[in-house]
C-alpha cells in the first residue's frame, strides 16, 4: 500500500471508530509494519489539529530467531533424536549437522540417546528411548500463538537465558480525532523554492509549519577576546571624554622613571625583588636625562620645592636598574615631564590601557601580568573636587553612580583616595579604583609650572571583565589556559548596562 | 599595608565610647583606616591550625586594622586611639617633651668607629617611671615588631633594643667585634652563646632566621655593652636576656641602631612617643647622649616641632571648598596637626609633631585638611581643561585590524608577554642567543624567564589547552613582543606583532596563506613584487623544510608563514598538523598627520629651569612673569592678573619679593584692580616685620624693556645661574667622558649577513666579489658561504667583524643593497657582542 493510501485508510477508519483506533491493530489490520502507521501518524501530526495520538506502550513477549526456528523445526536435541535411525549413527556424522552439537548434549542429558563407544568403526550413536515429547518446541509454539501468558514465569526466564524468547516493548498510538479533523489532507511544502516563485505556485500552496523551538545553525565565524573587548570599550570612554592614548608599547622600563621619578624612595617595598621582575639582560638602563635626574637625586636625598624630602642617600645604581613596568605610571611619568619640556605648558588628559607586570604569588585572582587602565589630567588649579567630579563622569559610563572615597596613601599621590561603589548585589562597598593628585616632589622637578596640577586614576581591566562576564578564575580569562567556548560564547560588551 | 590587631572592648574603653561594627567602620573608612577583620586568637588559630589547637585560646573580640603604609603614628593601640580621639575632637593632642635627667649627667651611648663599615649610627632614649600592666608591655612588643617590618625594613635599616635601664648601668658602648668574640646569653635562652653559635642556632628560627643575612657575611657584628661589659643587644638580631623588660620594669632604655639615621630617629620617636603615656610625667621622655667616634656628641629622641605656614586659601584652592580660615585651622587640629591663625592675611601657622613623620610637604597638610572636612563632603566639580583626543596610531590600527580579522574567522587569544626561554627557544627549533629576548632576573617559575618574542608559543599554548574544541581551531594575536635593542635608552623595545595559526587534520597552509592575503588587502598592500608584497620560500627550524615562506612588504621582510615543523608540533603537545604565520604590523603605521606621542624623553633639556641648587627646604621659585612698569595702569593690570590666583608673589608666604613689590607701586590701587587690592592690604600688615621676611628666590621684574631677551634674576642670581650652567657643564663633561672611556675597549660585533640575489640567474660569485669590496674602517670581512632558499636559488651567508662605534649595521646594509643589479636584499641574519 503507498504511502498516500496508508494516510488515507487511517483517517478513514479514524472516522468510522468510536473514540480512537490503536496503531498497532490498525497494522495489523491494513496488514502494513507497525512502523510504516508511526509514519502516517507522525505526519498526520504535523498537520495542525488534524489527529491527536497518545502514546501507549506495552511488553509482551516475541520469540527470537533461534526461537522460530525451534517452533518451526523442533528443538536441537528433538531434531538430534529425529535424525538418529535405529541402526544408530556414527557420531562424527551427527557433529557435521548444524545444530548437531548443542542437540546431542541436550539429548544426552535428556537421556533420549545412547553412545557405543566402543563400535566398530568409531563412537556410534543410538536411540535410547522409542518416543519424545519437544517441550520446548511446544512452549514456544504457545508463545507464538500468543498465549504466553500458560507459560510460569520461571519458564519464560529459562527460554529468555537460552536466547529464545526476548521481552520487547511495543510503542503504540491510541489515535483520535483532532479539532480540525477531516478525511481528506493536502500536501504540505516544506520551503519556498525558486519554482514555486517563478510561477507564483506558492499561492495555492500550505507550507509545513517550522518548528520555533529548535535552535538554528551557529554561524561559521571568528571572535574576539572578551578581555579585549572590555579594553576597546574603556578605549572608548576614554575618547568619548577627549583623553589622548599614551605610548605605553615599552614593557622595559629603568627603575629611574618606574619609580625615581615618581617620588618612590629606593628602599620603598614595592621595590623589592619580591614584587619586581627585574631585568638580567639588558640589565641596566643607559641613557637618562642627566639635568632631570639630578634634580629627582636632590628632591629623595635633600628636599627642595617646600619639601624635607626622604633624606637618604640616593644611588643612580638603583635608578639604572632595568624592570619589568609594574605600572602605566612609568609611562605617564615620561608623559608629563616631556610636557615639561614644552615651550608653554598646554593643559592635557592622557589616558592608556596596558599590561603592567609585579613579581606577585599567583592565585584565582592575581597573575603576574595584567592590565592596567590609568587617566591623567594636567592642568592649572584643578582641585580635589574636580578629580572626584571626573571620576564620577568616569565611573557613570561604566554605569556605576555611587561613589564614595577613602583617604589612602600612595607614595606619588597627595592626596590619595581609593574609589569604592556601592555594589547591589553584595550589599556592601567594593573598592573600585586607585586615585590621586601626583606630589609636586614628582612634578616640579619635571620642570612643571607651580600651579600646574595633576590628576589620576587607575584600576585593572581583568577585574571589571571577569565581574562581566562572571568569570571566577583569571587563569580562564587571560593566558593559554583560556577556555575557548567561553570567548566563542561571549557577548557583546557594553560596561553601562 | 600593616596591619594592626586591637582588643575591641580595650579600644572602645580606651576611646570612651562603643561603637557597633559598621559604626566603627564609618570611623575608620572617614579616618583612612579599613576595618579589615573582626576575629579573635580562637577563630585565627581555628582557621591556621585546626579547631583542636583553637581550644582553650581567647575569644576576645580582635578588631584587625589597616593603616596606611607611612603612618607609622598609627601602628598600636596607643597611637590609634590618640589619633581618633584628637579627631573627634574629645582630646587635644598631647606635647612630647624632653626632659634632662633629675639627677645629673643623661645615659650616656657611645659609638666606636668600628661600626662604621656594618652599622654606623644609633639613637637612644630613656622611658622613665613606666608603668606596664600585661596589655601595655604587649603593645610595646608588638609596636616594635611593626616598626621591624615596615619603616625599618625587616631590620635592614633600623634595628630596635629596648632593656631594664635599672639591669645595666651606663655609659654604654656600641662598637662591632668579630663574632667568635662576642658572647653573651640571648634573650629566653638559659646559657651563653657565642655569635657564631648564635647565627647557626638561629638558622632554623622562624622568626630570626629572616634577619641574619643582615650582617651574617661581615667580619664584625654590631653589638652593645653596658660599663660592666653586659650585652644589652647585638643588632638587629637579638637583645640579650639580662636586660630584658618585665612587667615589673619601671626604667627602659631605648637604642635604635641603624644604616639611616633618618630612619633612626623616625623610629626612636614613635617608640617614646607612643609609650611615653604612660610615664609618671606623662609625655616626658629622658634624653639620652650618643657620643660619636669623633668626640661629637647629640642628644636624642630629638622630638622636634617644625613649623610651617600656609594660606587657607592654598587649602581652598586645592581641595575645592571655601572654607574660612579659622575652620582649616580647627581642621587642621583634627589632625593633631595643631594651627593657628595668624592674623597676618589668611596665613596658618601649623606645627607638625614628631609623630607625623609623613608629613614632608605642603600638600601633606592640604591632604590632612581636606581628610578632616571628610572627602566625601567635597563637592564634584568638572574641570574646564578642553582637550582633544587622539589614539595611539599603533593601538589605532591594532584595534581596527582585530575586528576585521575576528571576521575573517579567527578566534582572538591573549596570551602572556612572559614565558619560558624553552617557549621562544628549544621548543620552536632555535638557539636563544639567536631570539635577542630579555631575560628576567627574578623569576619566581619557569613560566616567567623571559620575555616573549614571538607571538606563536603562545597560540600552541592555547591550542593544546583547547585540544577536546571541535576541529579547525583558527586563532590570532595581535600584541607586543620584547627585543633587546640598544638604540632605546632601556637597551629593549616592544614589537607589534600579529600571528595567527591554522590547526586541523590537514595543514592548511592555503589557509593561512590566503589570511595573509586577506590582511595585506585590509592594509591596502598589493600583491606585486616591488612596492607590495610578496611570499618567497625560506629556511626556518621551526617549520617543515619546503613549506616556509618570507613575506617581503617593499623589499623588506616583515616576518614568515608556512606549515610548523612536526618536532614543533609534538613539542607543544599537539598532534595535527598546523600552519601559522607571524609579522611585524609597525611597518604599516602610515605616517599618521598628527606627531606620534614616544616614551622616548629628549636627553638634554630646552627649557631651563632655575632650580633652587643650594637650600634644601626652599620654596618653588615663580614662573617668570614680567610685568612691566607697575606705575602703569598695563603693569597693574598684568600684576592684578598674577595674583589672581596668588597669595603671595612666591609660595605660600609672605617674602621680601612681596615687600620690594609693594613699595614700587606708587599708591594704593583702586578697586578695579580687586585682587592686587586684596593682595595689598594683605602684604601692609606685614610693613613692620618686613625686615624678617625671608628673602626673595627670585626678582620680579619691575621694568619693561624692549628687548625680549630680558634679564629675568638679578645680578646675584645671575652668578648662582652661571654657577649651575658651569656645575651643569661640567657634570656633562664628566657623563661624556665616562661614556667615551666605555668604548676605549673598542666594542665590537660579530654580524652574519644574509644577502639575496634577484634569481637564480644572478652572478653569485660576482655579487660575493661586490660586497667583499665593501670597505670601511673598522669593517673586517670573514668567511662566506652559499644557502640554498629554494627554486634553485641560493643565497650569499658572509661574516664580519665591526667595531659598533664605526659601522652600524644600517650602514653596512646601505652599503650592500648599492649593488642594485645583483643584490635583492640583506638581512641580519645573527649579531652578537663580541
Amino acid at each position: 500500500m503507498s504511502e498516500a493510501g496508508v494516510l488515507e485508510t487511517l483517517l478513514l477508519r479514524i472516522e468510522a471508530a468510536d473514540g480512537g483506533v490503536d496503531s498497532l491493530e490498525t497494522a495489523s489490520i491494513l496488514g502494513v509494519d507497525h512502523q510504516v502507521l508511526v509514519g502516517a501518524v507522525k505526519s498526520l501530526l504535523a498537520l495542525e489539529d488534524l489527529i491527536s495520538a497518545e502514546l501507549r506502550s506495552s511488553k509482551h513477549w516475541e520469540l527470537s530467531g533461534e526461537g522460530t526456528e525451534i517452533a518451526e523445526q523442533g528443538s536441537h536435541e528433538a531434531r538430534v533424536f529425529s535424525s538418529v535411525p535405529p541402526e544408530g549413527l556414527p557420531q562424527s556424522e551427527l557433529m557435521k549437522l548444524s545444530f548437531g552439537k548443542i542437540g546431542f548434549s541436550k539429548a544426552m542429558s535428556n537421556k533420549w540417546i545412547k553412545v557405543d563407544k566402543t563400535h566398530e568403526g568409531g563412537p556410534r550413536i543410538f536411540r535410547s528411548v522409542e518416543n519424545i515429547e519437544d517441550q520446548v518446541r511446544d512452549k514456544l509454539l504457545l508463545v507464538l500463538k500468543g498465549n504466553t501468558s500458560q507459560l510460569e514465569e520461571k519458564e519464560k526466564n529459562e527460554l529468555k537465558k537460552r536466547k529464545l524468547l526476548s521481552e520487547v516493548t511495543v510503542k503504540s498510538y491510541w489515535i483520535t480525532k483532532g479539532s480540525c479533523f477531516s478525511t481528506t489532507i493536502t500536501k504540505q511544502e516544506t520551503e519556498l523554492t525558486p519554482e514555486m516563485i517563478a510561477n507564483g505556485s506558492w499561492k495555492e500552496k500550505k507550507f509545513k509549519p517550522y518548528n520555533f523551538e529548535a535552535l538554528g545553525v551557529a554561524p561559521d565565524c571568528g571572535h574576539l577576546h572578551p578581555l579585549m573587548k572590555v579594553r576597546t570599550q574603556f578605549r572608548q570612554i576614554f575618547l568619548e571624554m577627549g583623553f589622548t592614548e599614551m605610548p605605553t608599547n615599552n614593557f622595559i622600563e629603568s627603575s629611574f622613571w618606574n619609580f625615581d621619578s615618581l617620588f618612590q624612595p629606593q628602599q620603598h617595598p614595592a621595590r623589592d625583588a619580591h614584587d619586581t621582575f627585574f631585568i638580567s639582560d639588558p640589565a641596566l638602563a643607559h641613557e637618562f636625562p642627566l639635568e632631570y635626574l639630578e634634580r629627582v637625586k636632590k628632591i629623595h636625598s635633600e628636599g627642595g620645592y617646600g619639601s624635607q624630602g626622604y633624606k637618604y642617600d640616593w644611588k643612580i645604581e638603583e635608578a639604572q636598574k632595568n624592570i619589568l613596568r609594574t605600572h602605566t605610571t612609568a609611562v605617564s611619568a615620561r608623559m608629563l615631564y616631556k610636557l615639561a619640556q614644552q615651550e608653554k605648558f598646554t593643559p592635557v588628559k592622557y589616558f592608556s590601557i596596558d599590561r603592567v607586570f609585579r613579581n606577585e604569588t599567583l592565585d584565582a585572582t592575581h597573575l603576574a601580568e595584567f592590565h592596567q587602565i590609568e587617566g591623567v589630567v594636567a592642568d592649572r588649579g584643578l582641585t580635589l573636587g574636580d578629580l572626584m567630579g571626573i571620576l564620577h563622569q568616569f565611573f557613570t559610563k561604566l554605569g556605576i553612580t555611587k561613589l564614595r572615597f577613602k583617604p589612602a596613601y600612595n607614595p606619588y599621590t597627595e592626596p590619595s583616595m581609593e574609589v569604592f561603589s556601592y555594589h547591589e548585589g553584595l550589599k556592601k562597598w567594593v573598592e573600585v579604583g586607585n586615585s590621586g593628585v601626583f606630589r609636586p616632589e614628582m612634578l616640579l622637578p619635571m620642570g612643571l609650572p607651580e600651579d600646574v596640577t595633576v590628576i589620576a586614576w587607575g584600576l585593572s581591566l581583568e577585574r571589571p571583565t571577569m565581574i562581566k562576564y562572571g568569570i571566577n578564575n583569571i587563569r580562564e580569562l587571560v593566558g593559554h589556559k583560556v577556555n575557548l567556548q567561553m570567548v566563542y560564547d561571549g557577548p557583546i560588551c557594553r560596561l553601562e548596562s | 599595608m600593616p596591619t594592626v590587631g586591637v582588643k575591641r572592648d580595650l579600644l572602645f574603653k580606651a576611646l570612651g565610647k562603643t561603637y557597633t561594627d559598621v559604626e566603627f567602620d564609618e570611623l575608620c573608612f572617614e579616618y583612612g583606616l579599613e576595618l579589615d577583620e573582626i576575629t579573635s586568637e580562637k577563630e585565627i588559630i581555628s582557621r591556621e591550625q585546626g579547631d583542636s589547637k583553637a581550644s582553650g585560646a581567647s575569644d576576645v573580640i580582635l578588631y584587625k586594622i589597616d593603616v596606611p603604609a607611612n603612618r607609622y603614628d598609627l601602628l598600636c593601640l596607643e597611637g590609634l586611639v590618640r589619633g581618633l580621639q584628637v579627631f573627634k575632637n574629645k582630646l587635644e593632642a598631647p606635647r612630647y617633651r624632653r626632659v634632662s635627667p633629675l639627677s645629673g649627667e643623661p645615659q650616656k651611648l657611645i659609638i666606636t668607629e668600628e661600626t662604621a663599615a656594618v652599622r654606623p649610627h644609633a639613637v637612644a632614649a630613656v622611658l622613665r617611671n613606666i608603668t606596664f600592666t600585661q596589655e601595655r608591655y604587649d603593645s610595646f612588643i608588638e609596636l616594635q615588631e611593626k616598626l621591624h617590618q615596615n619603616i625599618c625594613r625587616k631590620r635592614s635599616l633600623v634595628a630596635i633594643g629596648t632593656h631594664d635601664l635599672d639591669t645595666v648601668s651606663g655609659p654604654f658602648t656600641y662598637t662591632a667585634k668579630p663574632p667568635a668574640e662576642i658572647s653573651f646569653k640571648p634573650l629566653n635562652q638559659t646559657k651563653e652563646y657565642t655569635a657564631t653559635q648564635l647565627m647557626s642556632l638561629y638558622k632554623t628560627d622562624s622568626h630570626l632566621r629572616h634577619y641574619l643575612h643582615i650582617i651574617e657575611d661581615k667580619p664584625l657584628y654590631p653589638v652593645i655593652y653596658d660599663s660592666n661589659g653586659i650585652v644589652l643587644s647585638m643588632p638587629p638580631i637579638i637583645n640579650g636576656d639580662h636586660s630584658k623588660i618585665t612587667l615589673k620594669t619601671k626604667n627602659v632604655f631605648v637604642e635604635c641602631t641603624a644604616t639611616d639615621l633618618t630612619k633612626a630617629k623616625i623610629v626612636l620617636d614613635m617608640m617614646v612617643t607612643m609609650f611615653s603615656e604612660y610615664c609618671s610625667q606623662p609625655f616626658t621622655v629622658e634624653e639620652a647622649e650618643v657620643v660619636y667616634p669623633d668626640g661629637k656628641t647629640c642628644k636624642y629622641p630629638e622630638l622636634a616641632y617644625r613649623k610651617e605656614k600656609l594660606s587657607s586659601d592654598f587649602i581652598n584652592r586645592k581641595v575645592g571648598i571655601n572654607e574660612s580660615t579659622e575652620t582649616i585651622a580647627r581642621l587642621l587640629t583634627k589632625m593633631c596637626l595643631r594651627s593657628e591663625v595668624t592674623g597676618v592675611g589668611d596665613e596658618i601657622e601649623v606645627e607638625i609633631p614628631p609623630t607625623r613623620s609623613d608629613v614632608i610637604h605642603a600638600c601633606d597638610i592640604m591632604e590632612d585638611a581636606a581628610m578632616a572636612y571628610g572627602f566625601n563632603n567635597i563637592p564634584y566639580t568638572t574641570p574646564r581643561t578642553y582637550t582633544v583626543a587622539n589614539q595611539f596610531p599603533l593601538n589605532k590600527l591594532t584595534e581596527l585590524l582585530r575586528q576585521d580579522l575576528a571576521a575573517a574567522g579567527f578566534t582572538e587569544a591573549l596570551n602572556f608577554a612572559l614565558c619560558s626561554t624553552e617557549d621562544i627557544s628549544d621548543k620552536l627549533g632555535k638557539k636563544i642567543s639567536e631570539t635577542r629576548a630579555v631575560h628576567i632576573a627574578n623569576p619566581k617559575t619557569a613560566e616567567f624567564q623571559v620575555a616573549r618574542t614571538t607571538l606563536l608559543p603562545g597560540l600552541l599554548k592555547t591550542l593544546a589547552a583547547n585540544r577536546k574544541m571541535p576541529l579547525p581551531l583558527k586563532l590570532f594575536e595581535i600584541s607586543d613582543v620584547v627585543l633587546k635593542d640598544d638604540t632605546k635608552d632601556v637597551g629593549a623595545r616592544n614589537s607589534r606583532r600579529f600571528c595567527a595559526v591554522y590547526y586541523n587534520k590537514s595543514p592548511g597552509f592555503e589557509v593561512i596563506h590566503g589570511l595573509l592575503d586577506r590582511t595585506m588587502q585590509l592594509l591596502e598592500v598589493k600583491s606585486e613584487r616591488g612596492d607590495g608584497y610578496h611570499i618567497q620560500a625560506a629556511e626556518d627550524s621551526t617549520f617543515f623544510p619546503g613549506r616556509c615562506a618570507e613575506i617581503f612588504v617593499g623589499g623588506k621582510s616583515v616576518g614568515r608563514l608556512g606549515v610548523l615543523h612536526p618536532d614543533v608540533i609534538t613539542r607543544f603537545e599537539l598532534t595535527m598538523p598546523c600552519s601559522a604565520v607571524e609579522m611585524d604590523i609597525e611597518p604599516f603605521l602610515g605616517h599618521p598627520a598628527e606627531t606620534t606621542l614616544t616614551h622616548d624623553v629628549p636627553l638634554h633639556e630646552v627649557i631651563k629651569h632655575h632650580f633652587p641648587s643650594q637650600v634644601p627646604n626652599s620654596r618653588p621659585t615663580s614662573t617668570k612673569t614680567v610685568f612691566g612698569d607697575v606705575s602703569s595702569a598695563a603693569g597693574l593690570k598684568a600684576l592684578d592678573d598674577f595674583l589672581a590666583d596668588k597669595s603671595y608673589m612666591e609660595g605660600f608666604e609672605a617674602t621680601q619679593a612681596d615687600t620690594t613689590m609693594f613699595h614700587a607701586i606708587p599708591s594704593a590701587p583702586s578697586a578695579t584692580f580687586s585682587h592686587l587690592l586684596r593682595w595689598y592690604n594683605h602684604v601692609k600688615s606685614f610693613l613692620r616685620e618686613r625686615a624678617n621676611l625671608p628673602s626673595a628666590k627670585s626678582q620680579f621684574v619691575l621694568e619693561e624693556d624692549d628687548d625680549d631677551d630680558i634679564d629675568l634674576f638679578g645680578s646675584d642670581d645671575e652668578e648662582d645661574n652661571a654657577e649651575v650652567e658651569k656645575l651643569k657643564e661640567q657634570r656633562l663633561a664628566e657623563y661624556a667622558a665616562k661614556k667615551s672611556k666605555k668604548p676605549a675597549l673598542i666594542a665590537k660585533s660579530s654580524i652574519l649577513l644574509d644577502v639575496k640575489p634577484w634569481d637564480d640567474e644572478t652572478d653569485m660569485a660576482k655579487m660575493e666579489e661586490c660586497v667583499r669590496s665593501v670597505k670601511m674602517e673598522g669593517l673586517l670581512w670573514g668567511q662566506s658561504k652559499m644557502v640554498p632558499v629554494g627554486y634553485g636559488i641560493k643565497k650569499l651567508q658572509i661574516g664580519c667583524v665591526v667595531e659598533d662605534e664605526k659601522v652600524g649595521t644600517d650602514l653596512l646594509e646601505e652599503a650592500i643593497t648599492a649593488f642594485e643589479e645583483y643584490v635583492q636584499s640583506v638581512d641580519v641574519a645573527a649579531f652578537n657582542k663580541i
